[in-house]
């Protein structure tokens, strides 16, 4: 069929409406390497400025660390620049497997398998071990790349409130029928930066007999005394069945993901994970600068300890300005203002005062739970975070939000 | 228990948290308070309750969006459920 008229209209009307429903995403083109302070042209064709970067993954600011750039030129330089191959056909290199037995050492697990993203460890994972005899029982705010993977899989699927272990609990006693039933959980919940009680969920997972998956993606490196993950932070290291999570965030964050666990939930990943087998090996540049940044994180927690006082500092700042944050221990740290349209003109007046955040709003996050996302990283130092204090109190001034409750924002702005 | 004041009950207690309220035509999915993820569960409940079979193509995310059209569905499959 020729993409005629009628279909061109057909996808332009999709767009407009999607712009239409205030849903629009629009890329800023970042004229520098990735870090705190960086150059950004936004709007499109407008000239690049400088701003403060407060809304990357780059937890450990390891993104553009010279060590990390080192490894990975030397990489390119001894091991070439592409595979041409996924892993099992001649995509394997001693490198791969050196990175997958440094993660299996960190995560205190028994194996890893790399995939090309934590997306597609998600993507494939479930449909690799599970069939229509078992079921899956998922935090309710797990992440998209869960859900797809989820939704994969013949398994059958179930969900529970929020962290609400009672909950859980009970879903665990109604399908005690299947032949196993498996946990699924993200460690660090990705918008509202709170930790998934894995304590009390690896106990119910010992009494009703089930396994316990986690993505970790927004703790790997930096949560937990060791930076190990949630798994560490709640003291159950060992009994987390199988881990997802990704080298795009806080591990130098280029690209790839990967699954670790138990021996066999990863062997059958590597048997049966269609996305495994299907793409591309992850680039031996990145893997090269990957197991550098294992070096880095295994060797000291100056990183991590950096970013946690960094995060207390910041919270402290927004909380003695008056701003209304969600409880977290994390360095995802949600200034709620409940209503989109403030959500999205905070951000924008942010960025003309030179501090680059994001206002999210439903359907990304619940309706009338709007609110500027900010993410703290090791690489902001002090100025950093007092410049962006200073911009976030006289914002936070001019829509006079300071020191006003829910209740307050919502009568002035509306849900 | 009627039918309306069942599924009333199940939706509280399985999507809201205490203090919300839902009526027969309180938007369900289109509003956010459930997930069209999430609502597989319902379809459970509904199916093993009327004793009812809700094909793919009939449990589209419309067809669940409030206690009214649910309440439809179920008589679609079984006319004489209560």
């Amino acid at each position: 069929m020729a993409y005629s008229e009628k279909v061109r209209s057909t996808y332009k009307e999709l767009i407009d409406g999607i712009r239409n429903d205030g849903l629009f995403k629009e890329e800023r083109y970042i004229h520098s390497e990735q870090g705190v302070e960086i150059k950004v042209e936004f709007p499109a064709g407008s000239k690049p400025r400088d701003v403060l970067n407060f809304c990357a993954n780059n937890y450990l600011g390891l993104s553009s660390h010279p060590e990390v750039i080192k490894a990975a030129h030397e990489g390119l330089d001894m091991r070439g620049y592409g595979m041409s191959s996924v892993r099992f056909i001649c995509g394997t290199q001693d490198i791969h497997r050196e990175l997958e037995e440094k993660l299996t050492a960190f995560l205190e697990t028994e194996d890893t398998v790399l995939f090309a993203s934590c997306m597609d460890a998600n993507a494939g994972m479930f449909e690799a071990i599970l069939t229509a005899e078992d079921v899956m029982i998922a935090d309710r705010l797990v992440h998209a790349s869960v859900v797809d993977g989820m939704r994969l899989c013949p398994a059958k699927h179930d969900t529970f409130k929020h962290s609400n272990m009672e909950h859980l609990e009970k879903k665990l006693q109604e399908h005690q029928d299947a032949r196993y039933r498996m946990i699924i959980t993200d460690g660090v919940f990705s918008m509202d930066g709170d930790m998934a009680k894995l304590d009390v969920i690896c106990d119910l997972a010992d009494k009703y007999d089930a396994m316990v998956m986690v993505d970790d993606s927004h703790a790997t490196g930096f949560i937990g005394k060791q930076g190990k993950g949630t798994h560490e932070h709640c003291g159950v290291l060992g009994r987390i069945d199988a881990i997802t999570t990704t080298l795009g965030k806080a591990l130098g964050g280029a690209s790839g993901g990967c699954v670790s666990g138990r021996a066999e939930l990863v062997e059958m990943c590597r048997q049966r994970a269609r996305p495994y087998l299907f793409s591309n090996t992850v680039a031996p540049v990145v893997v090269a600068a990957a197991n550098k940044v294992m070096d880095i994180i295994t060797a000291t927690t100056e990183r991590r300890d950096k970013l946690e006082e960094s995060t207390k500092y910041w919270r402290a700042g927004l909380e003695s300005a008056g701003f209304d944050l969600k409880e977290s221990q994390t360095p995802i740290v949600p200034i709620m203002l409940y209503n989109a349209k403030l959500a999205q003109d905070m951000a924008r007046d942010l960025f003309d005062e030179g501090v680059y955040v994001i206002g999210f709003f439903f359907p990304v996050v619940a309706k009338g739970q709007a609110r500027i996302r900010t993410q703290i990283s090791a690489a902001h130092e002090k100025e950093h975070l007092d410049k962006a204090l200073e911009a976030f109190t006289k914002i936070g001034a001019k829509y006079d939000i300071l020191g006003k409750s829910k209740d307050d924002i919502v009568a002035k702005y509306g849900l | 228990m009627a039918m309306q004041d069942l599924i009333i009950e199940y939706i509280k207690d399985e999507y809201l948290e205490e203090d919300d309220e839902v009526g027969l035509d309180t938007p369900l999915i289109s509003s956010g308070i459930v997930d069209s993820f999430s609502m597989v569960s319902l379809k459970t409940f509904l199916e093993n309750k009327y004793g009812i079979s809700i094909p793919d193509e009939k449990a589209a995310p419309e067809a669940f969006d409030t206690v009214r059209k649910i309440i439809d569905l179920v008589h679609e499959f079984n006319p004489d459920a209560e």
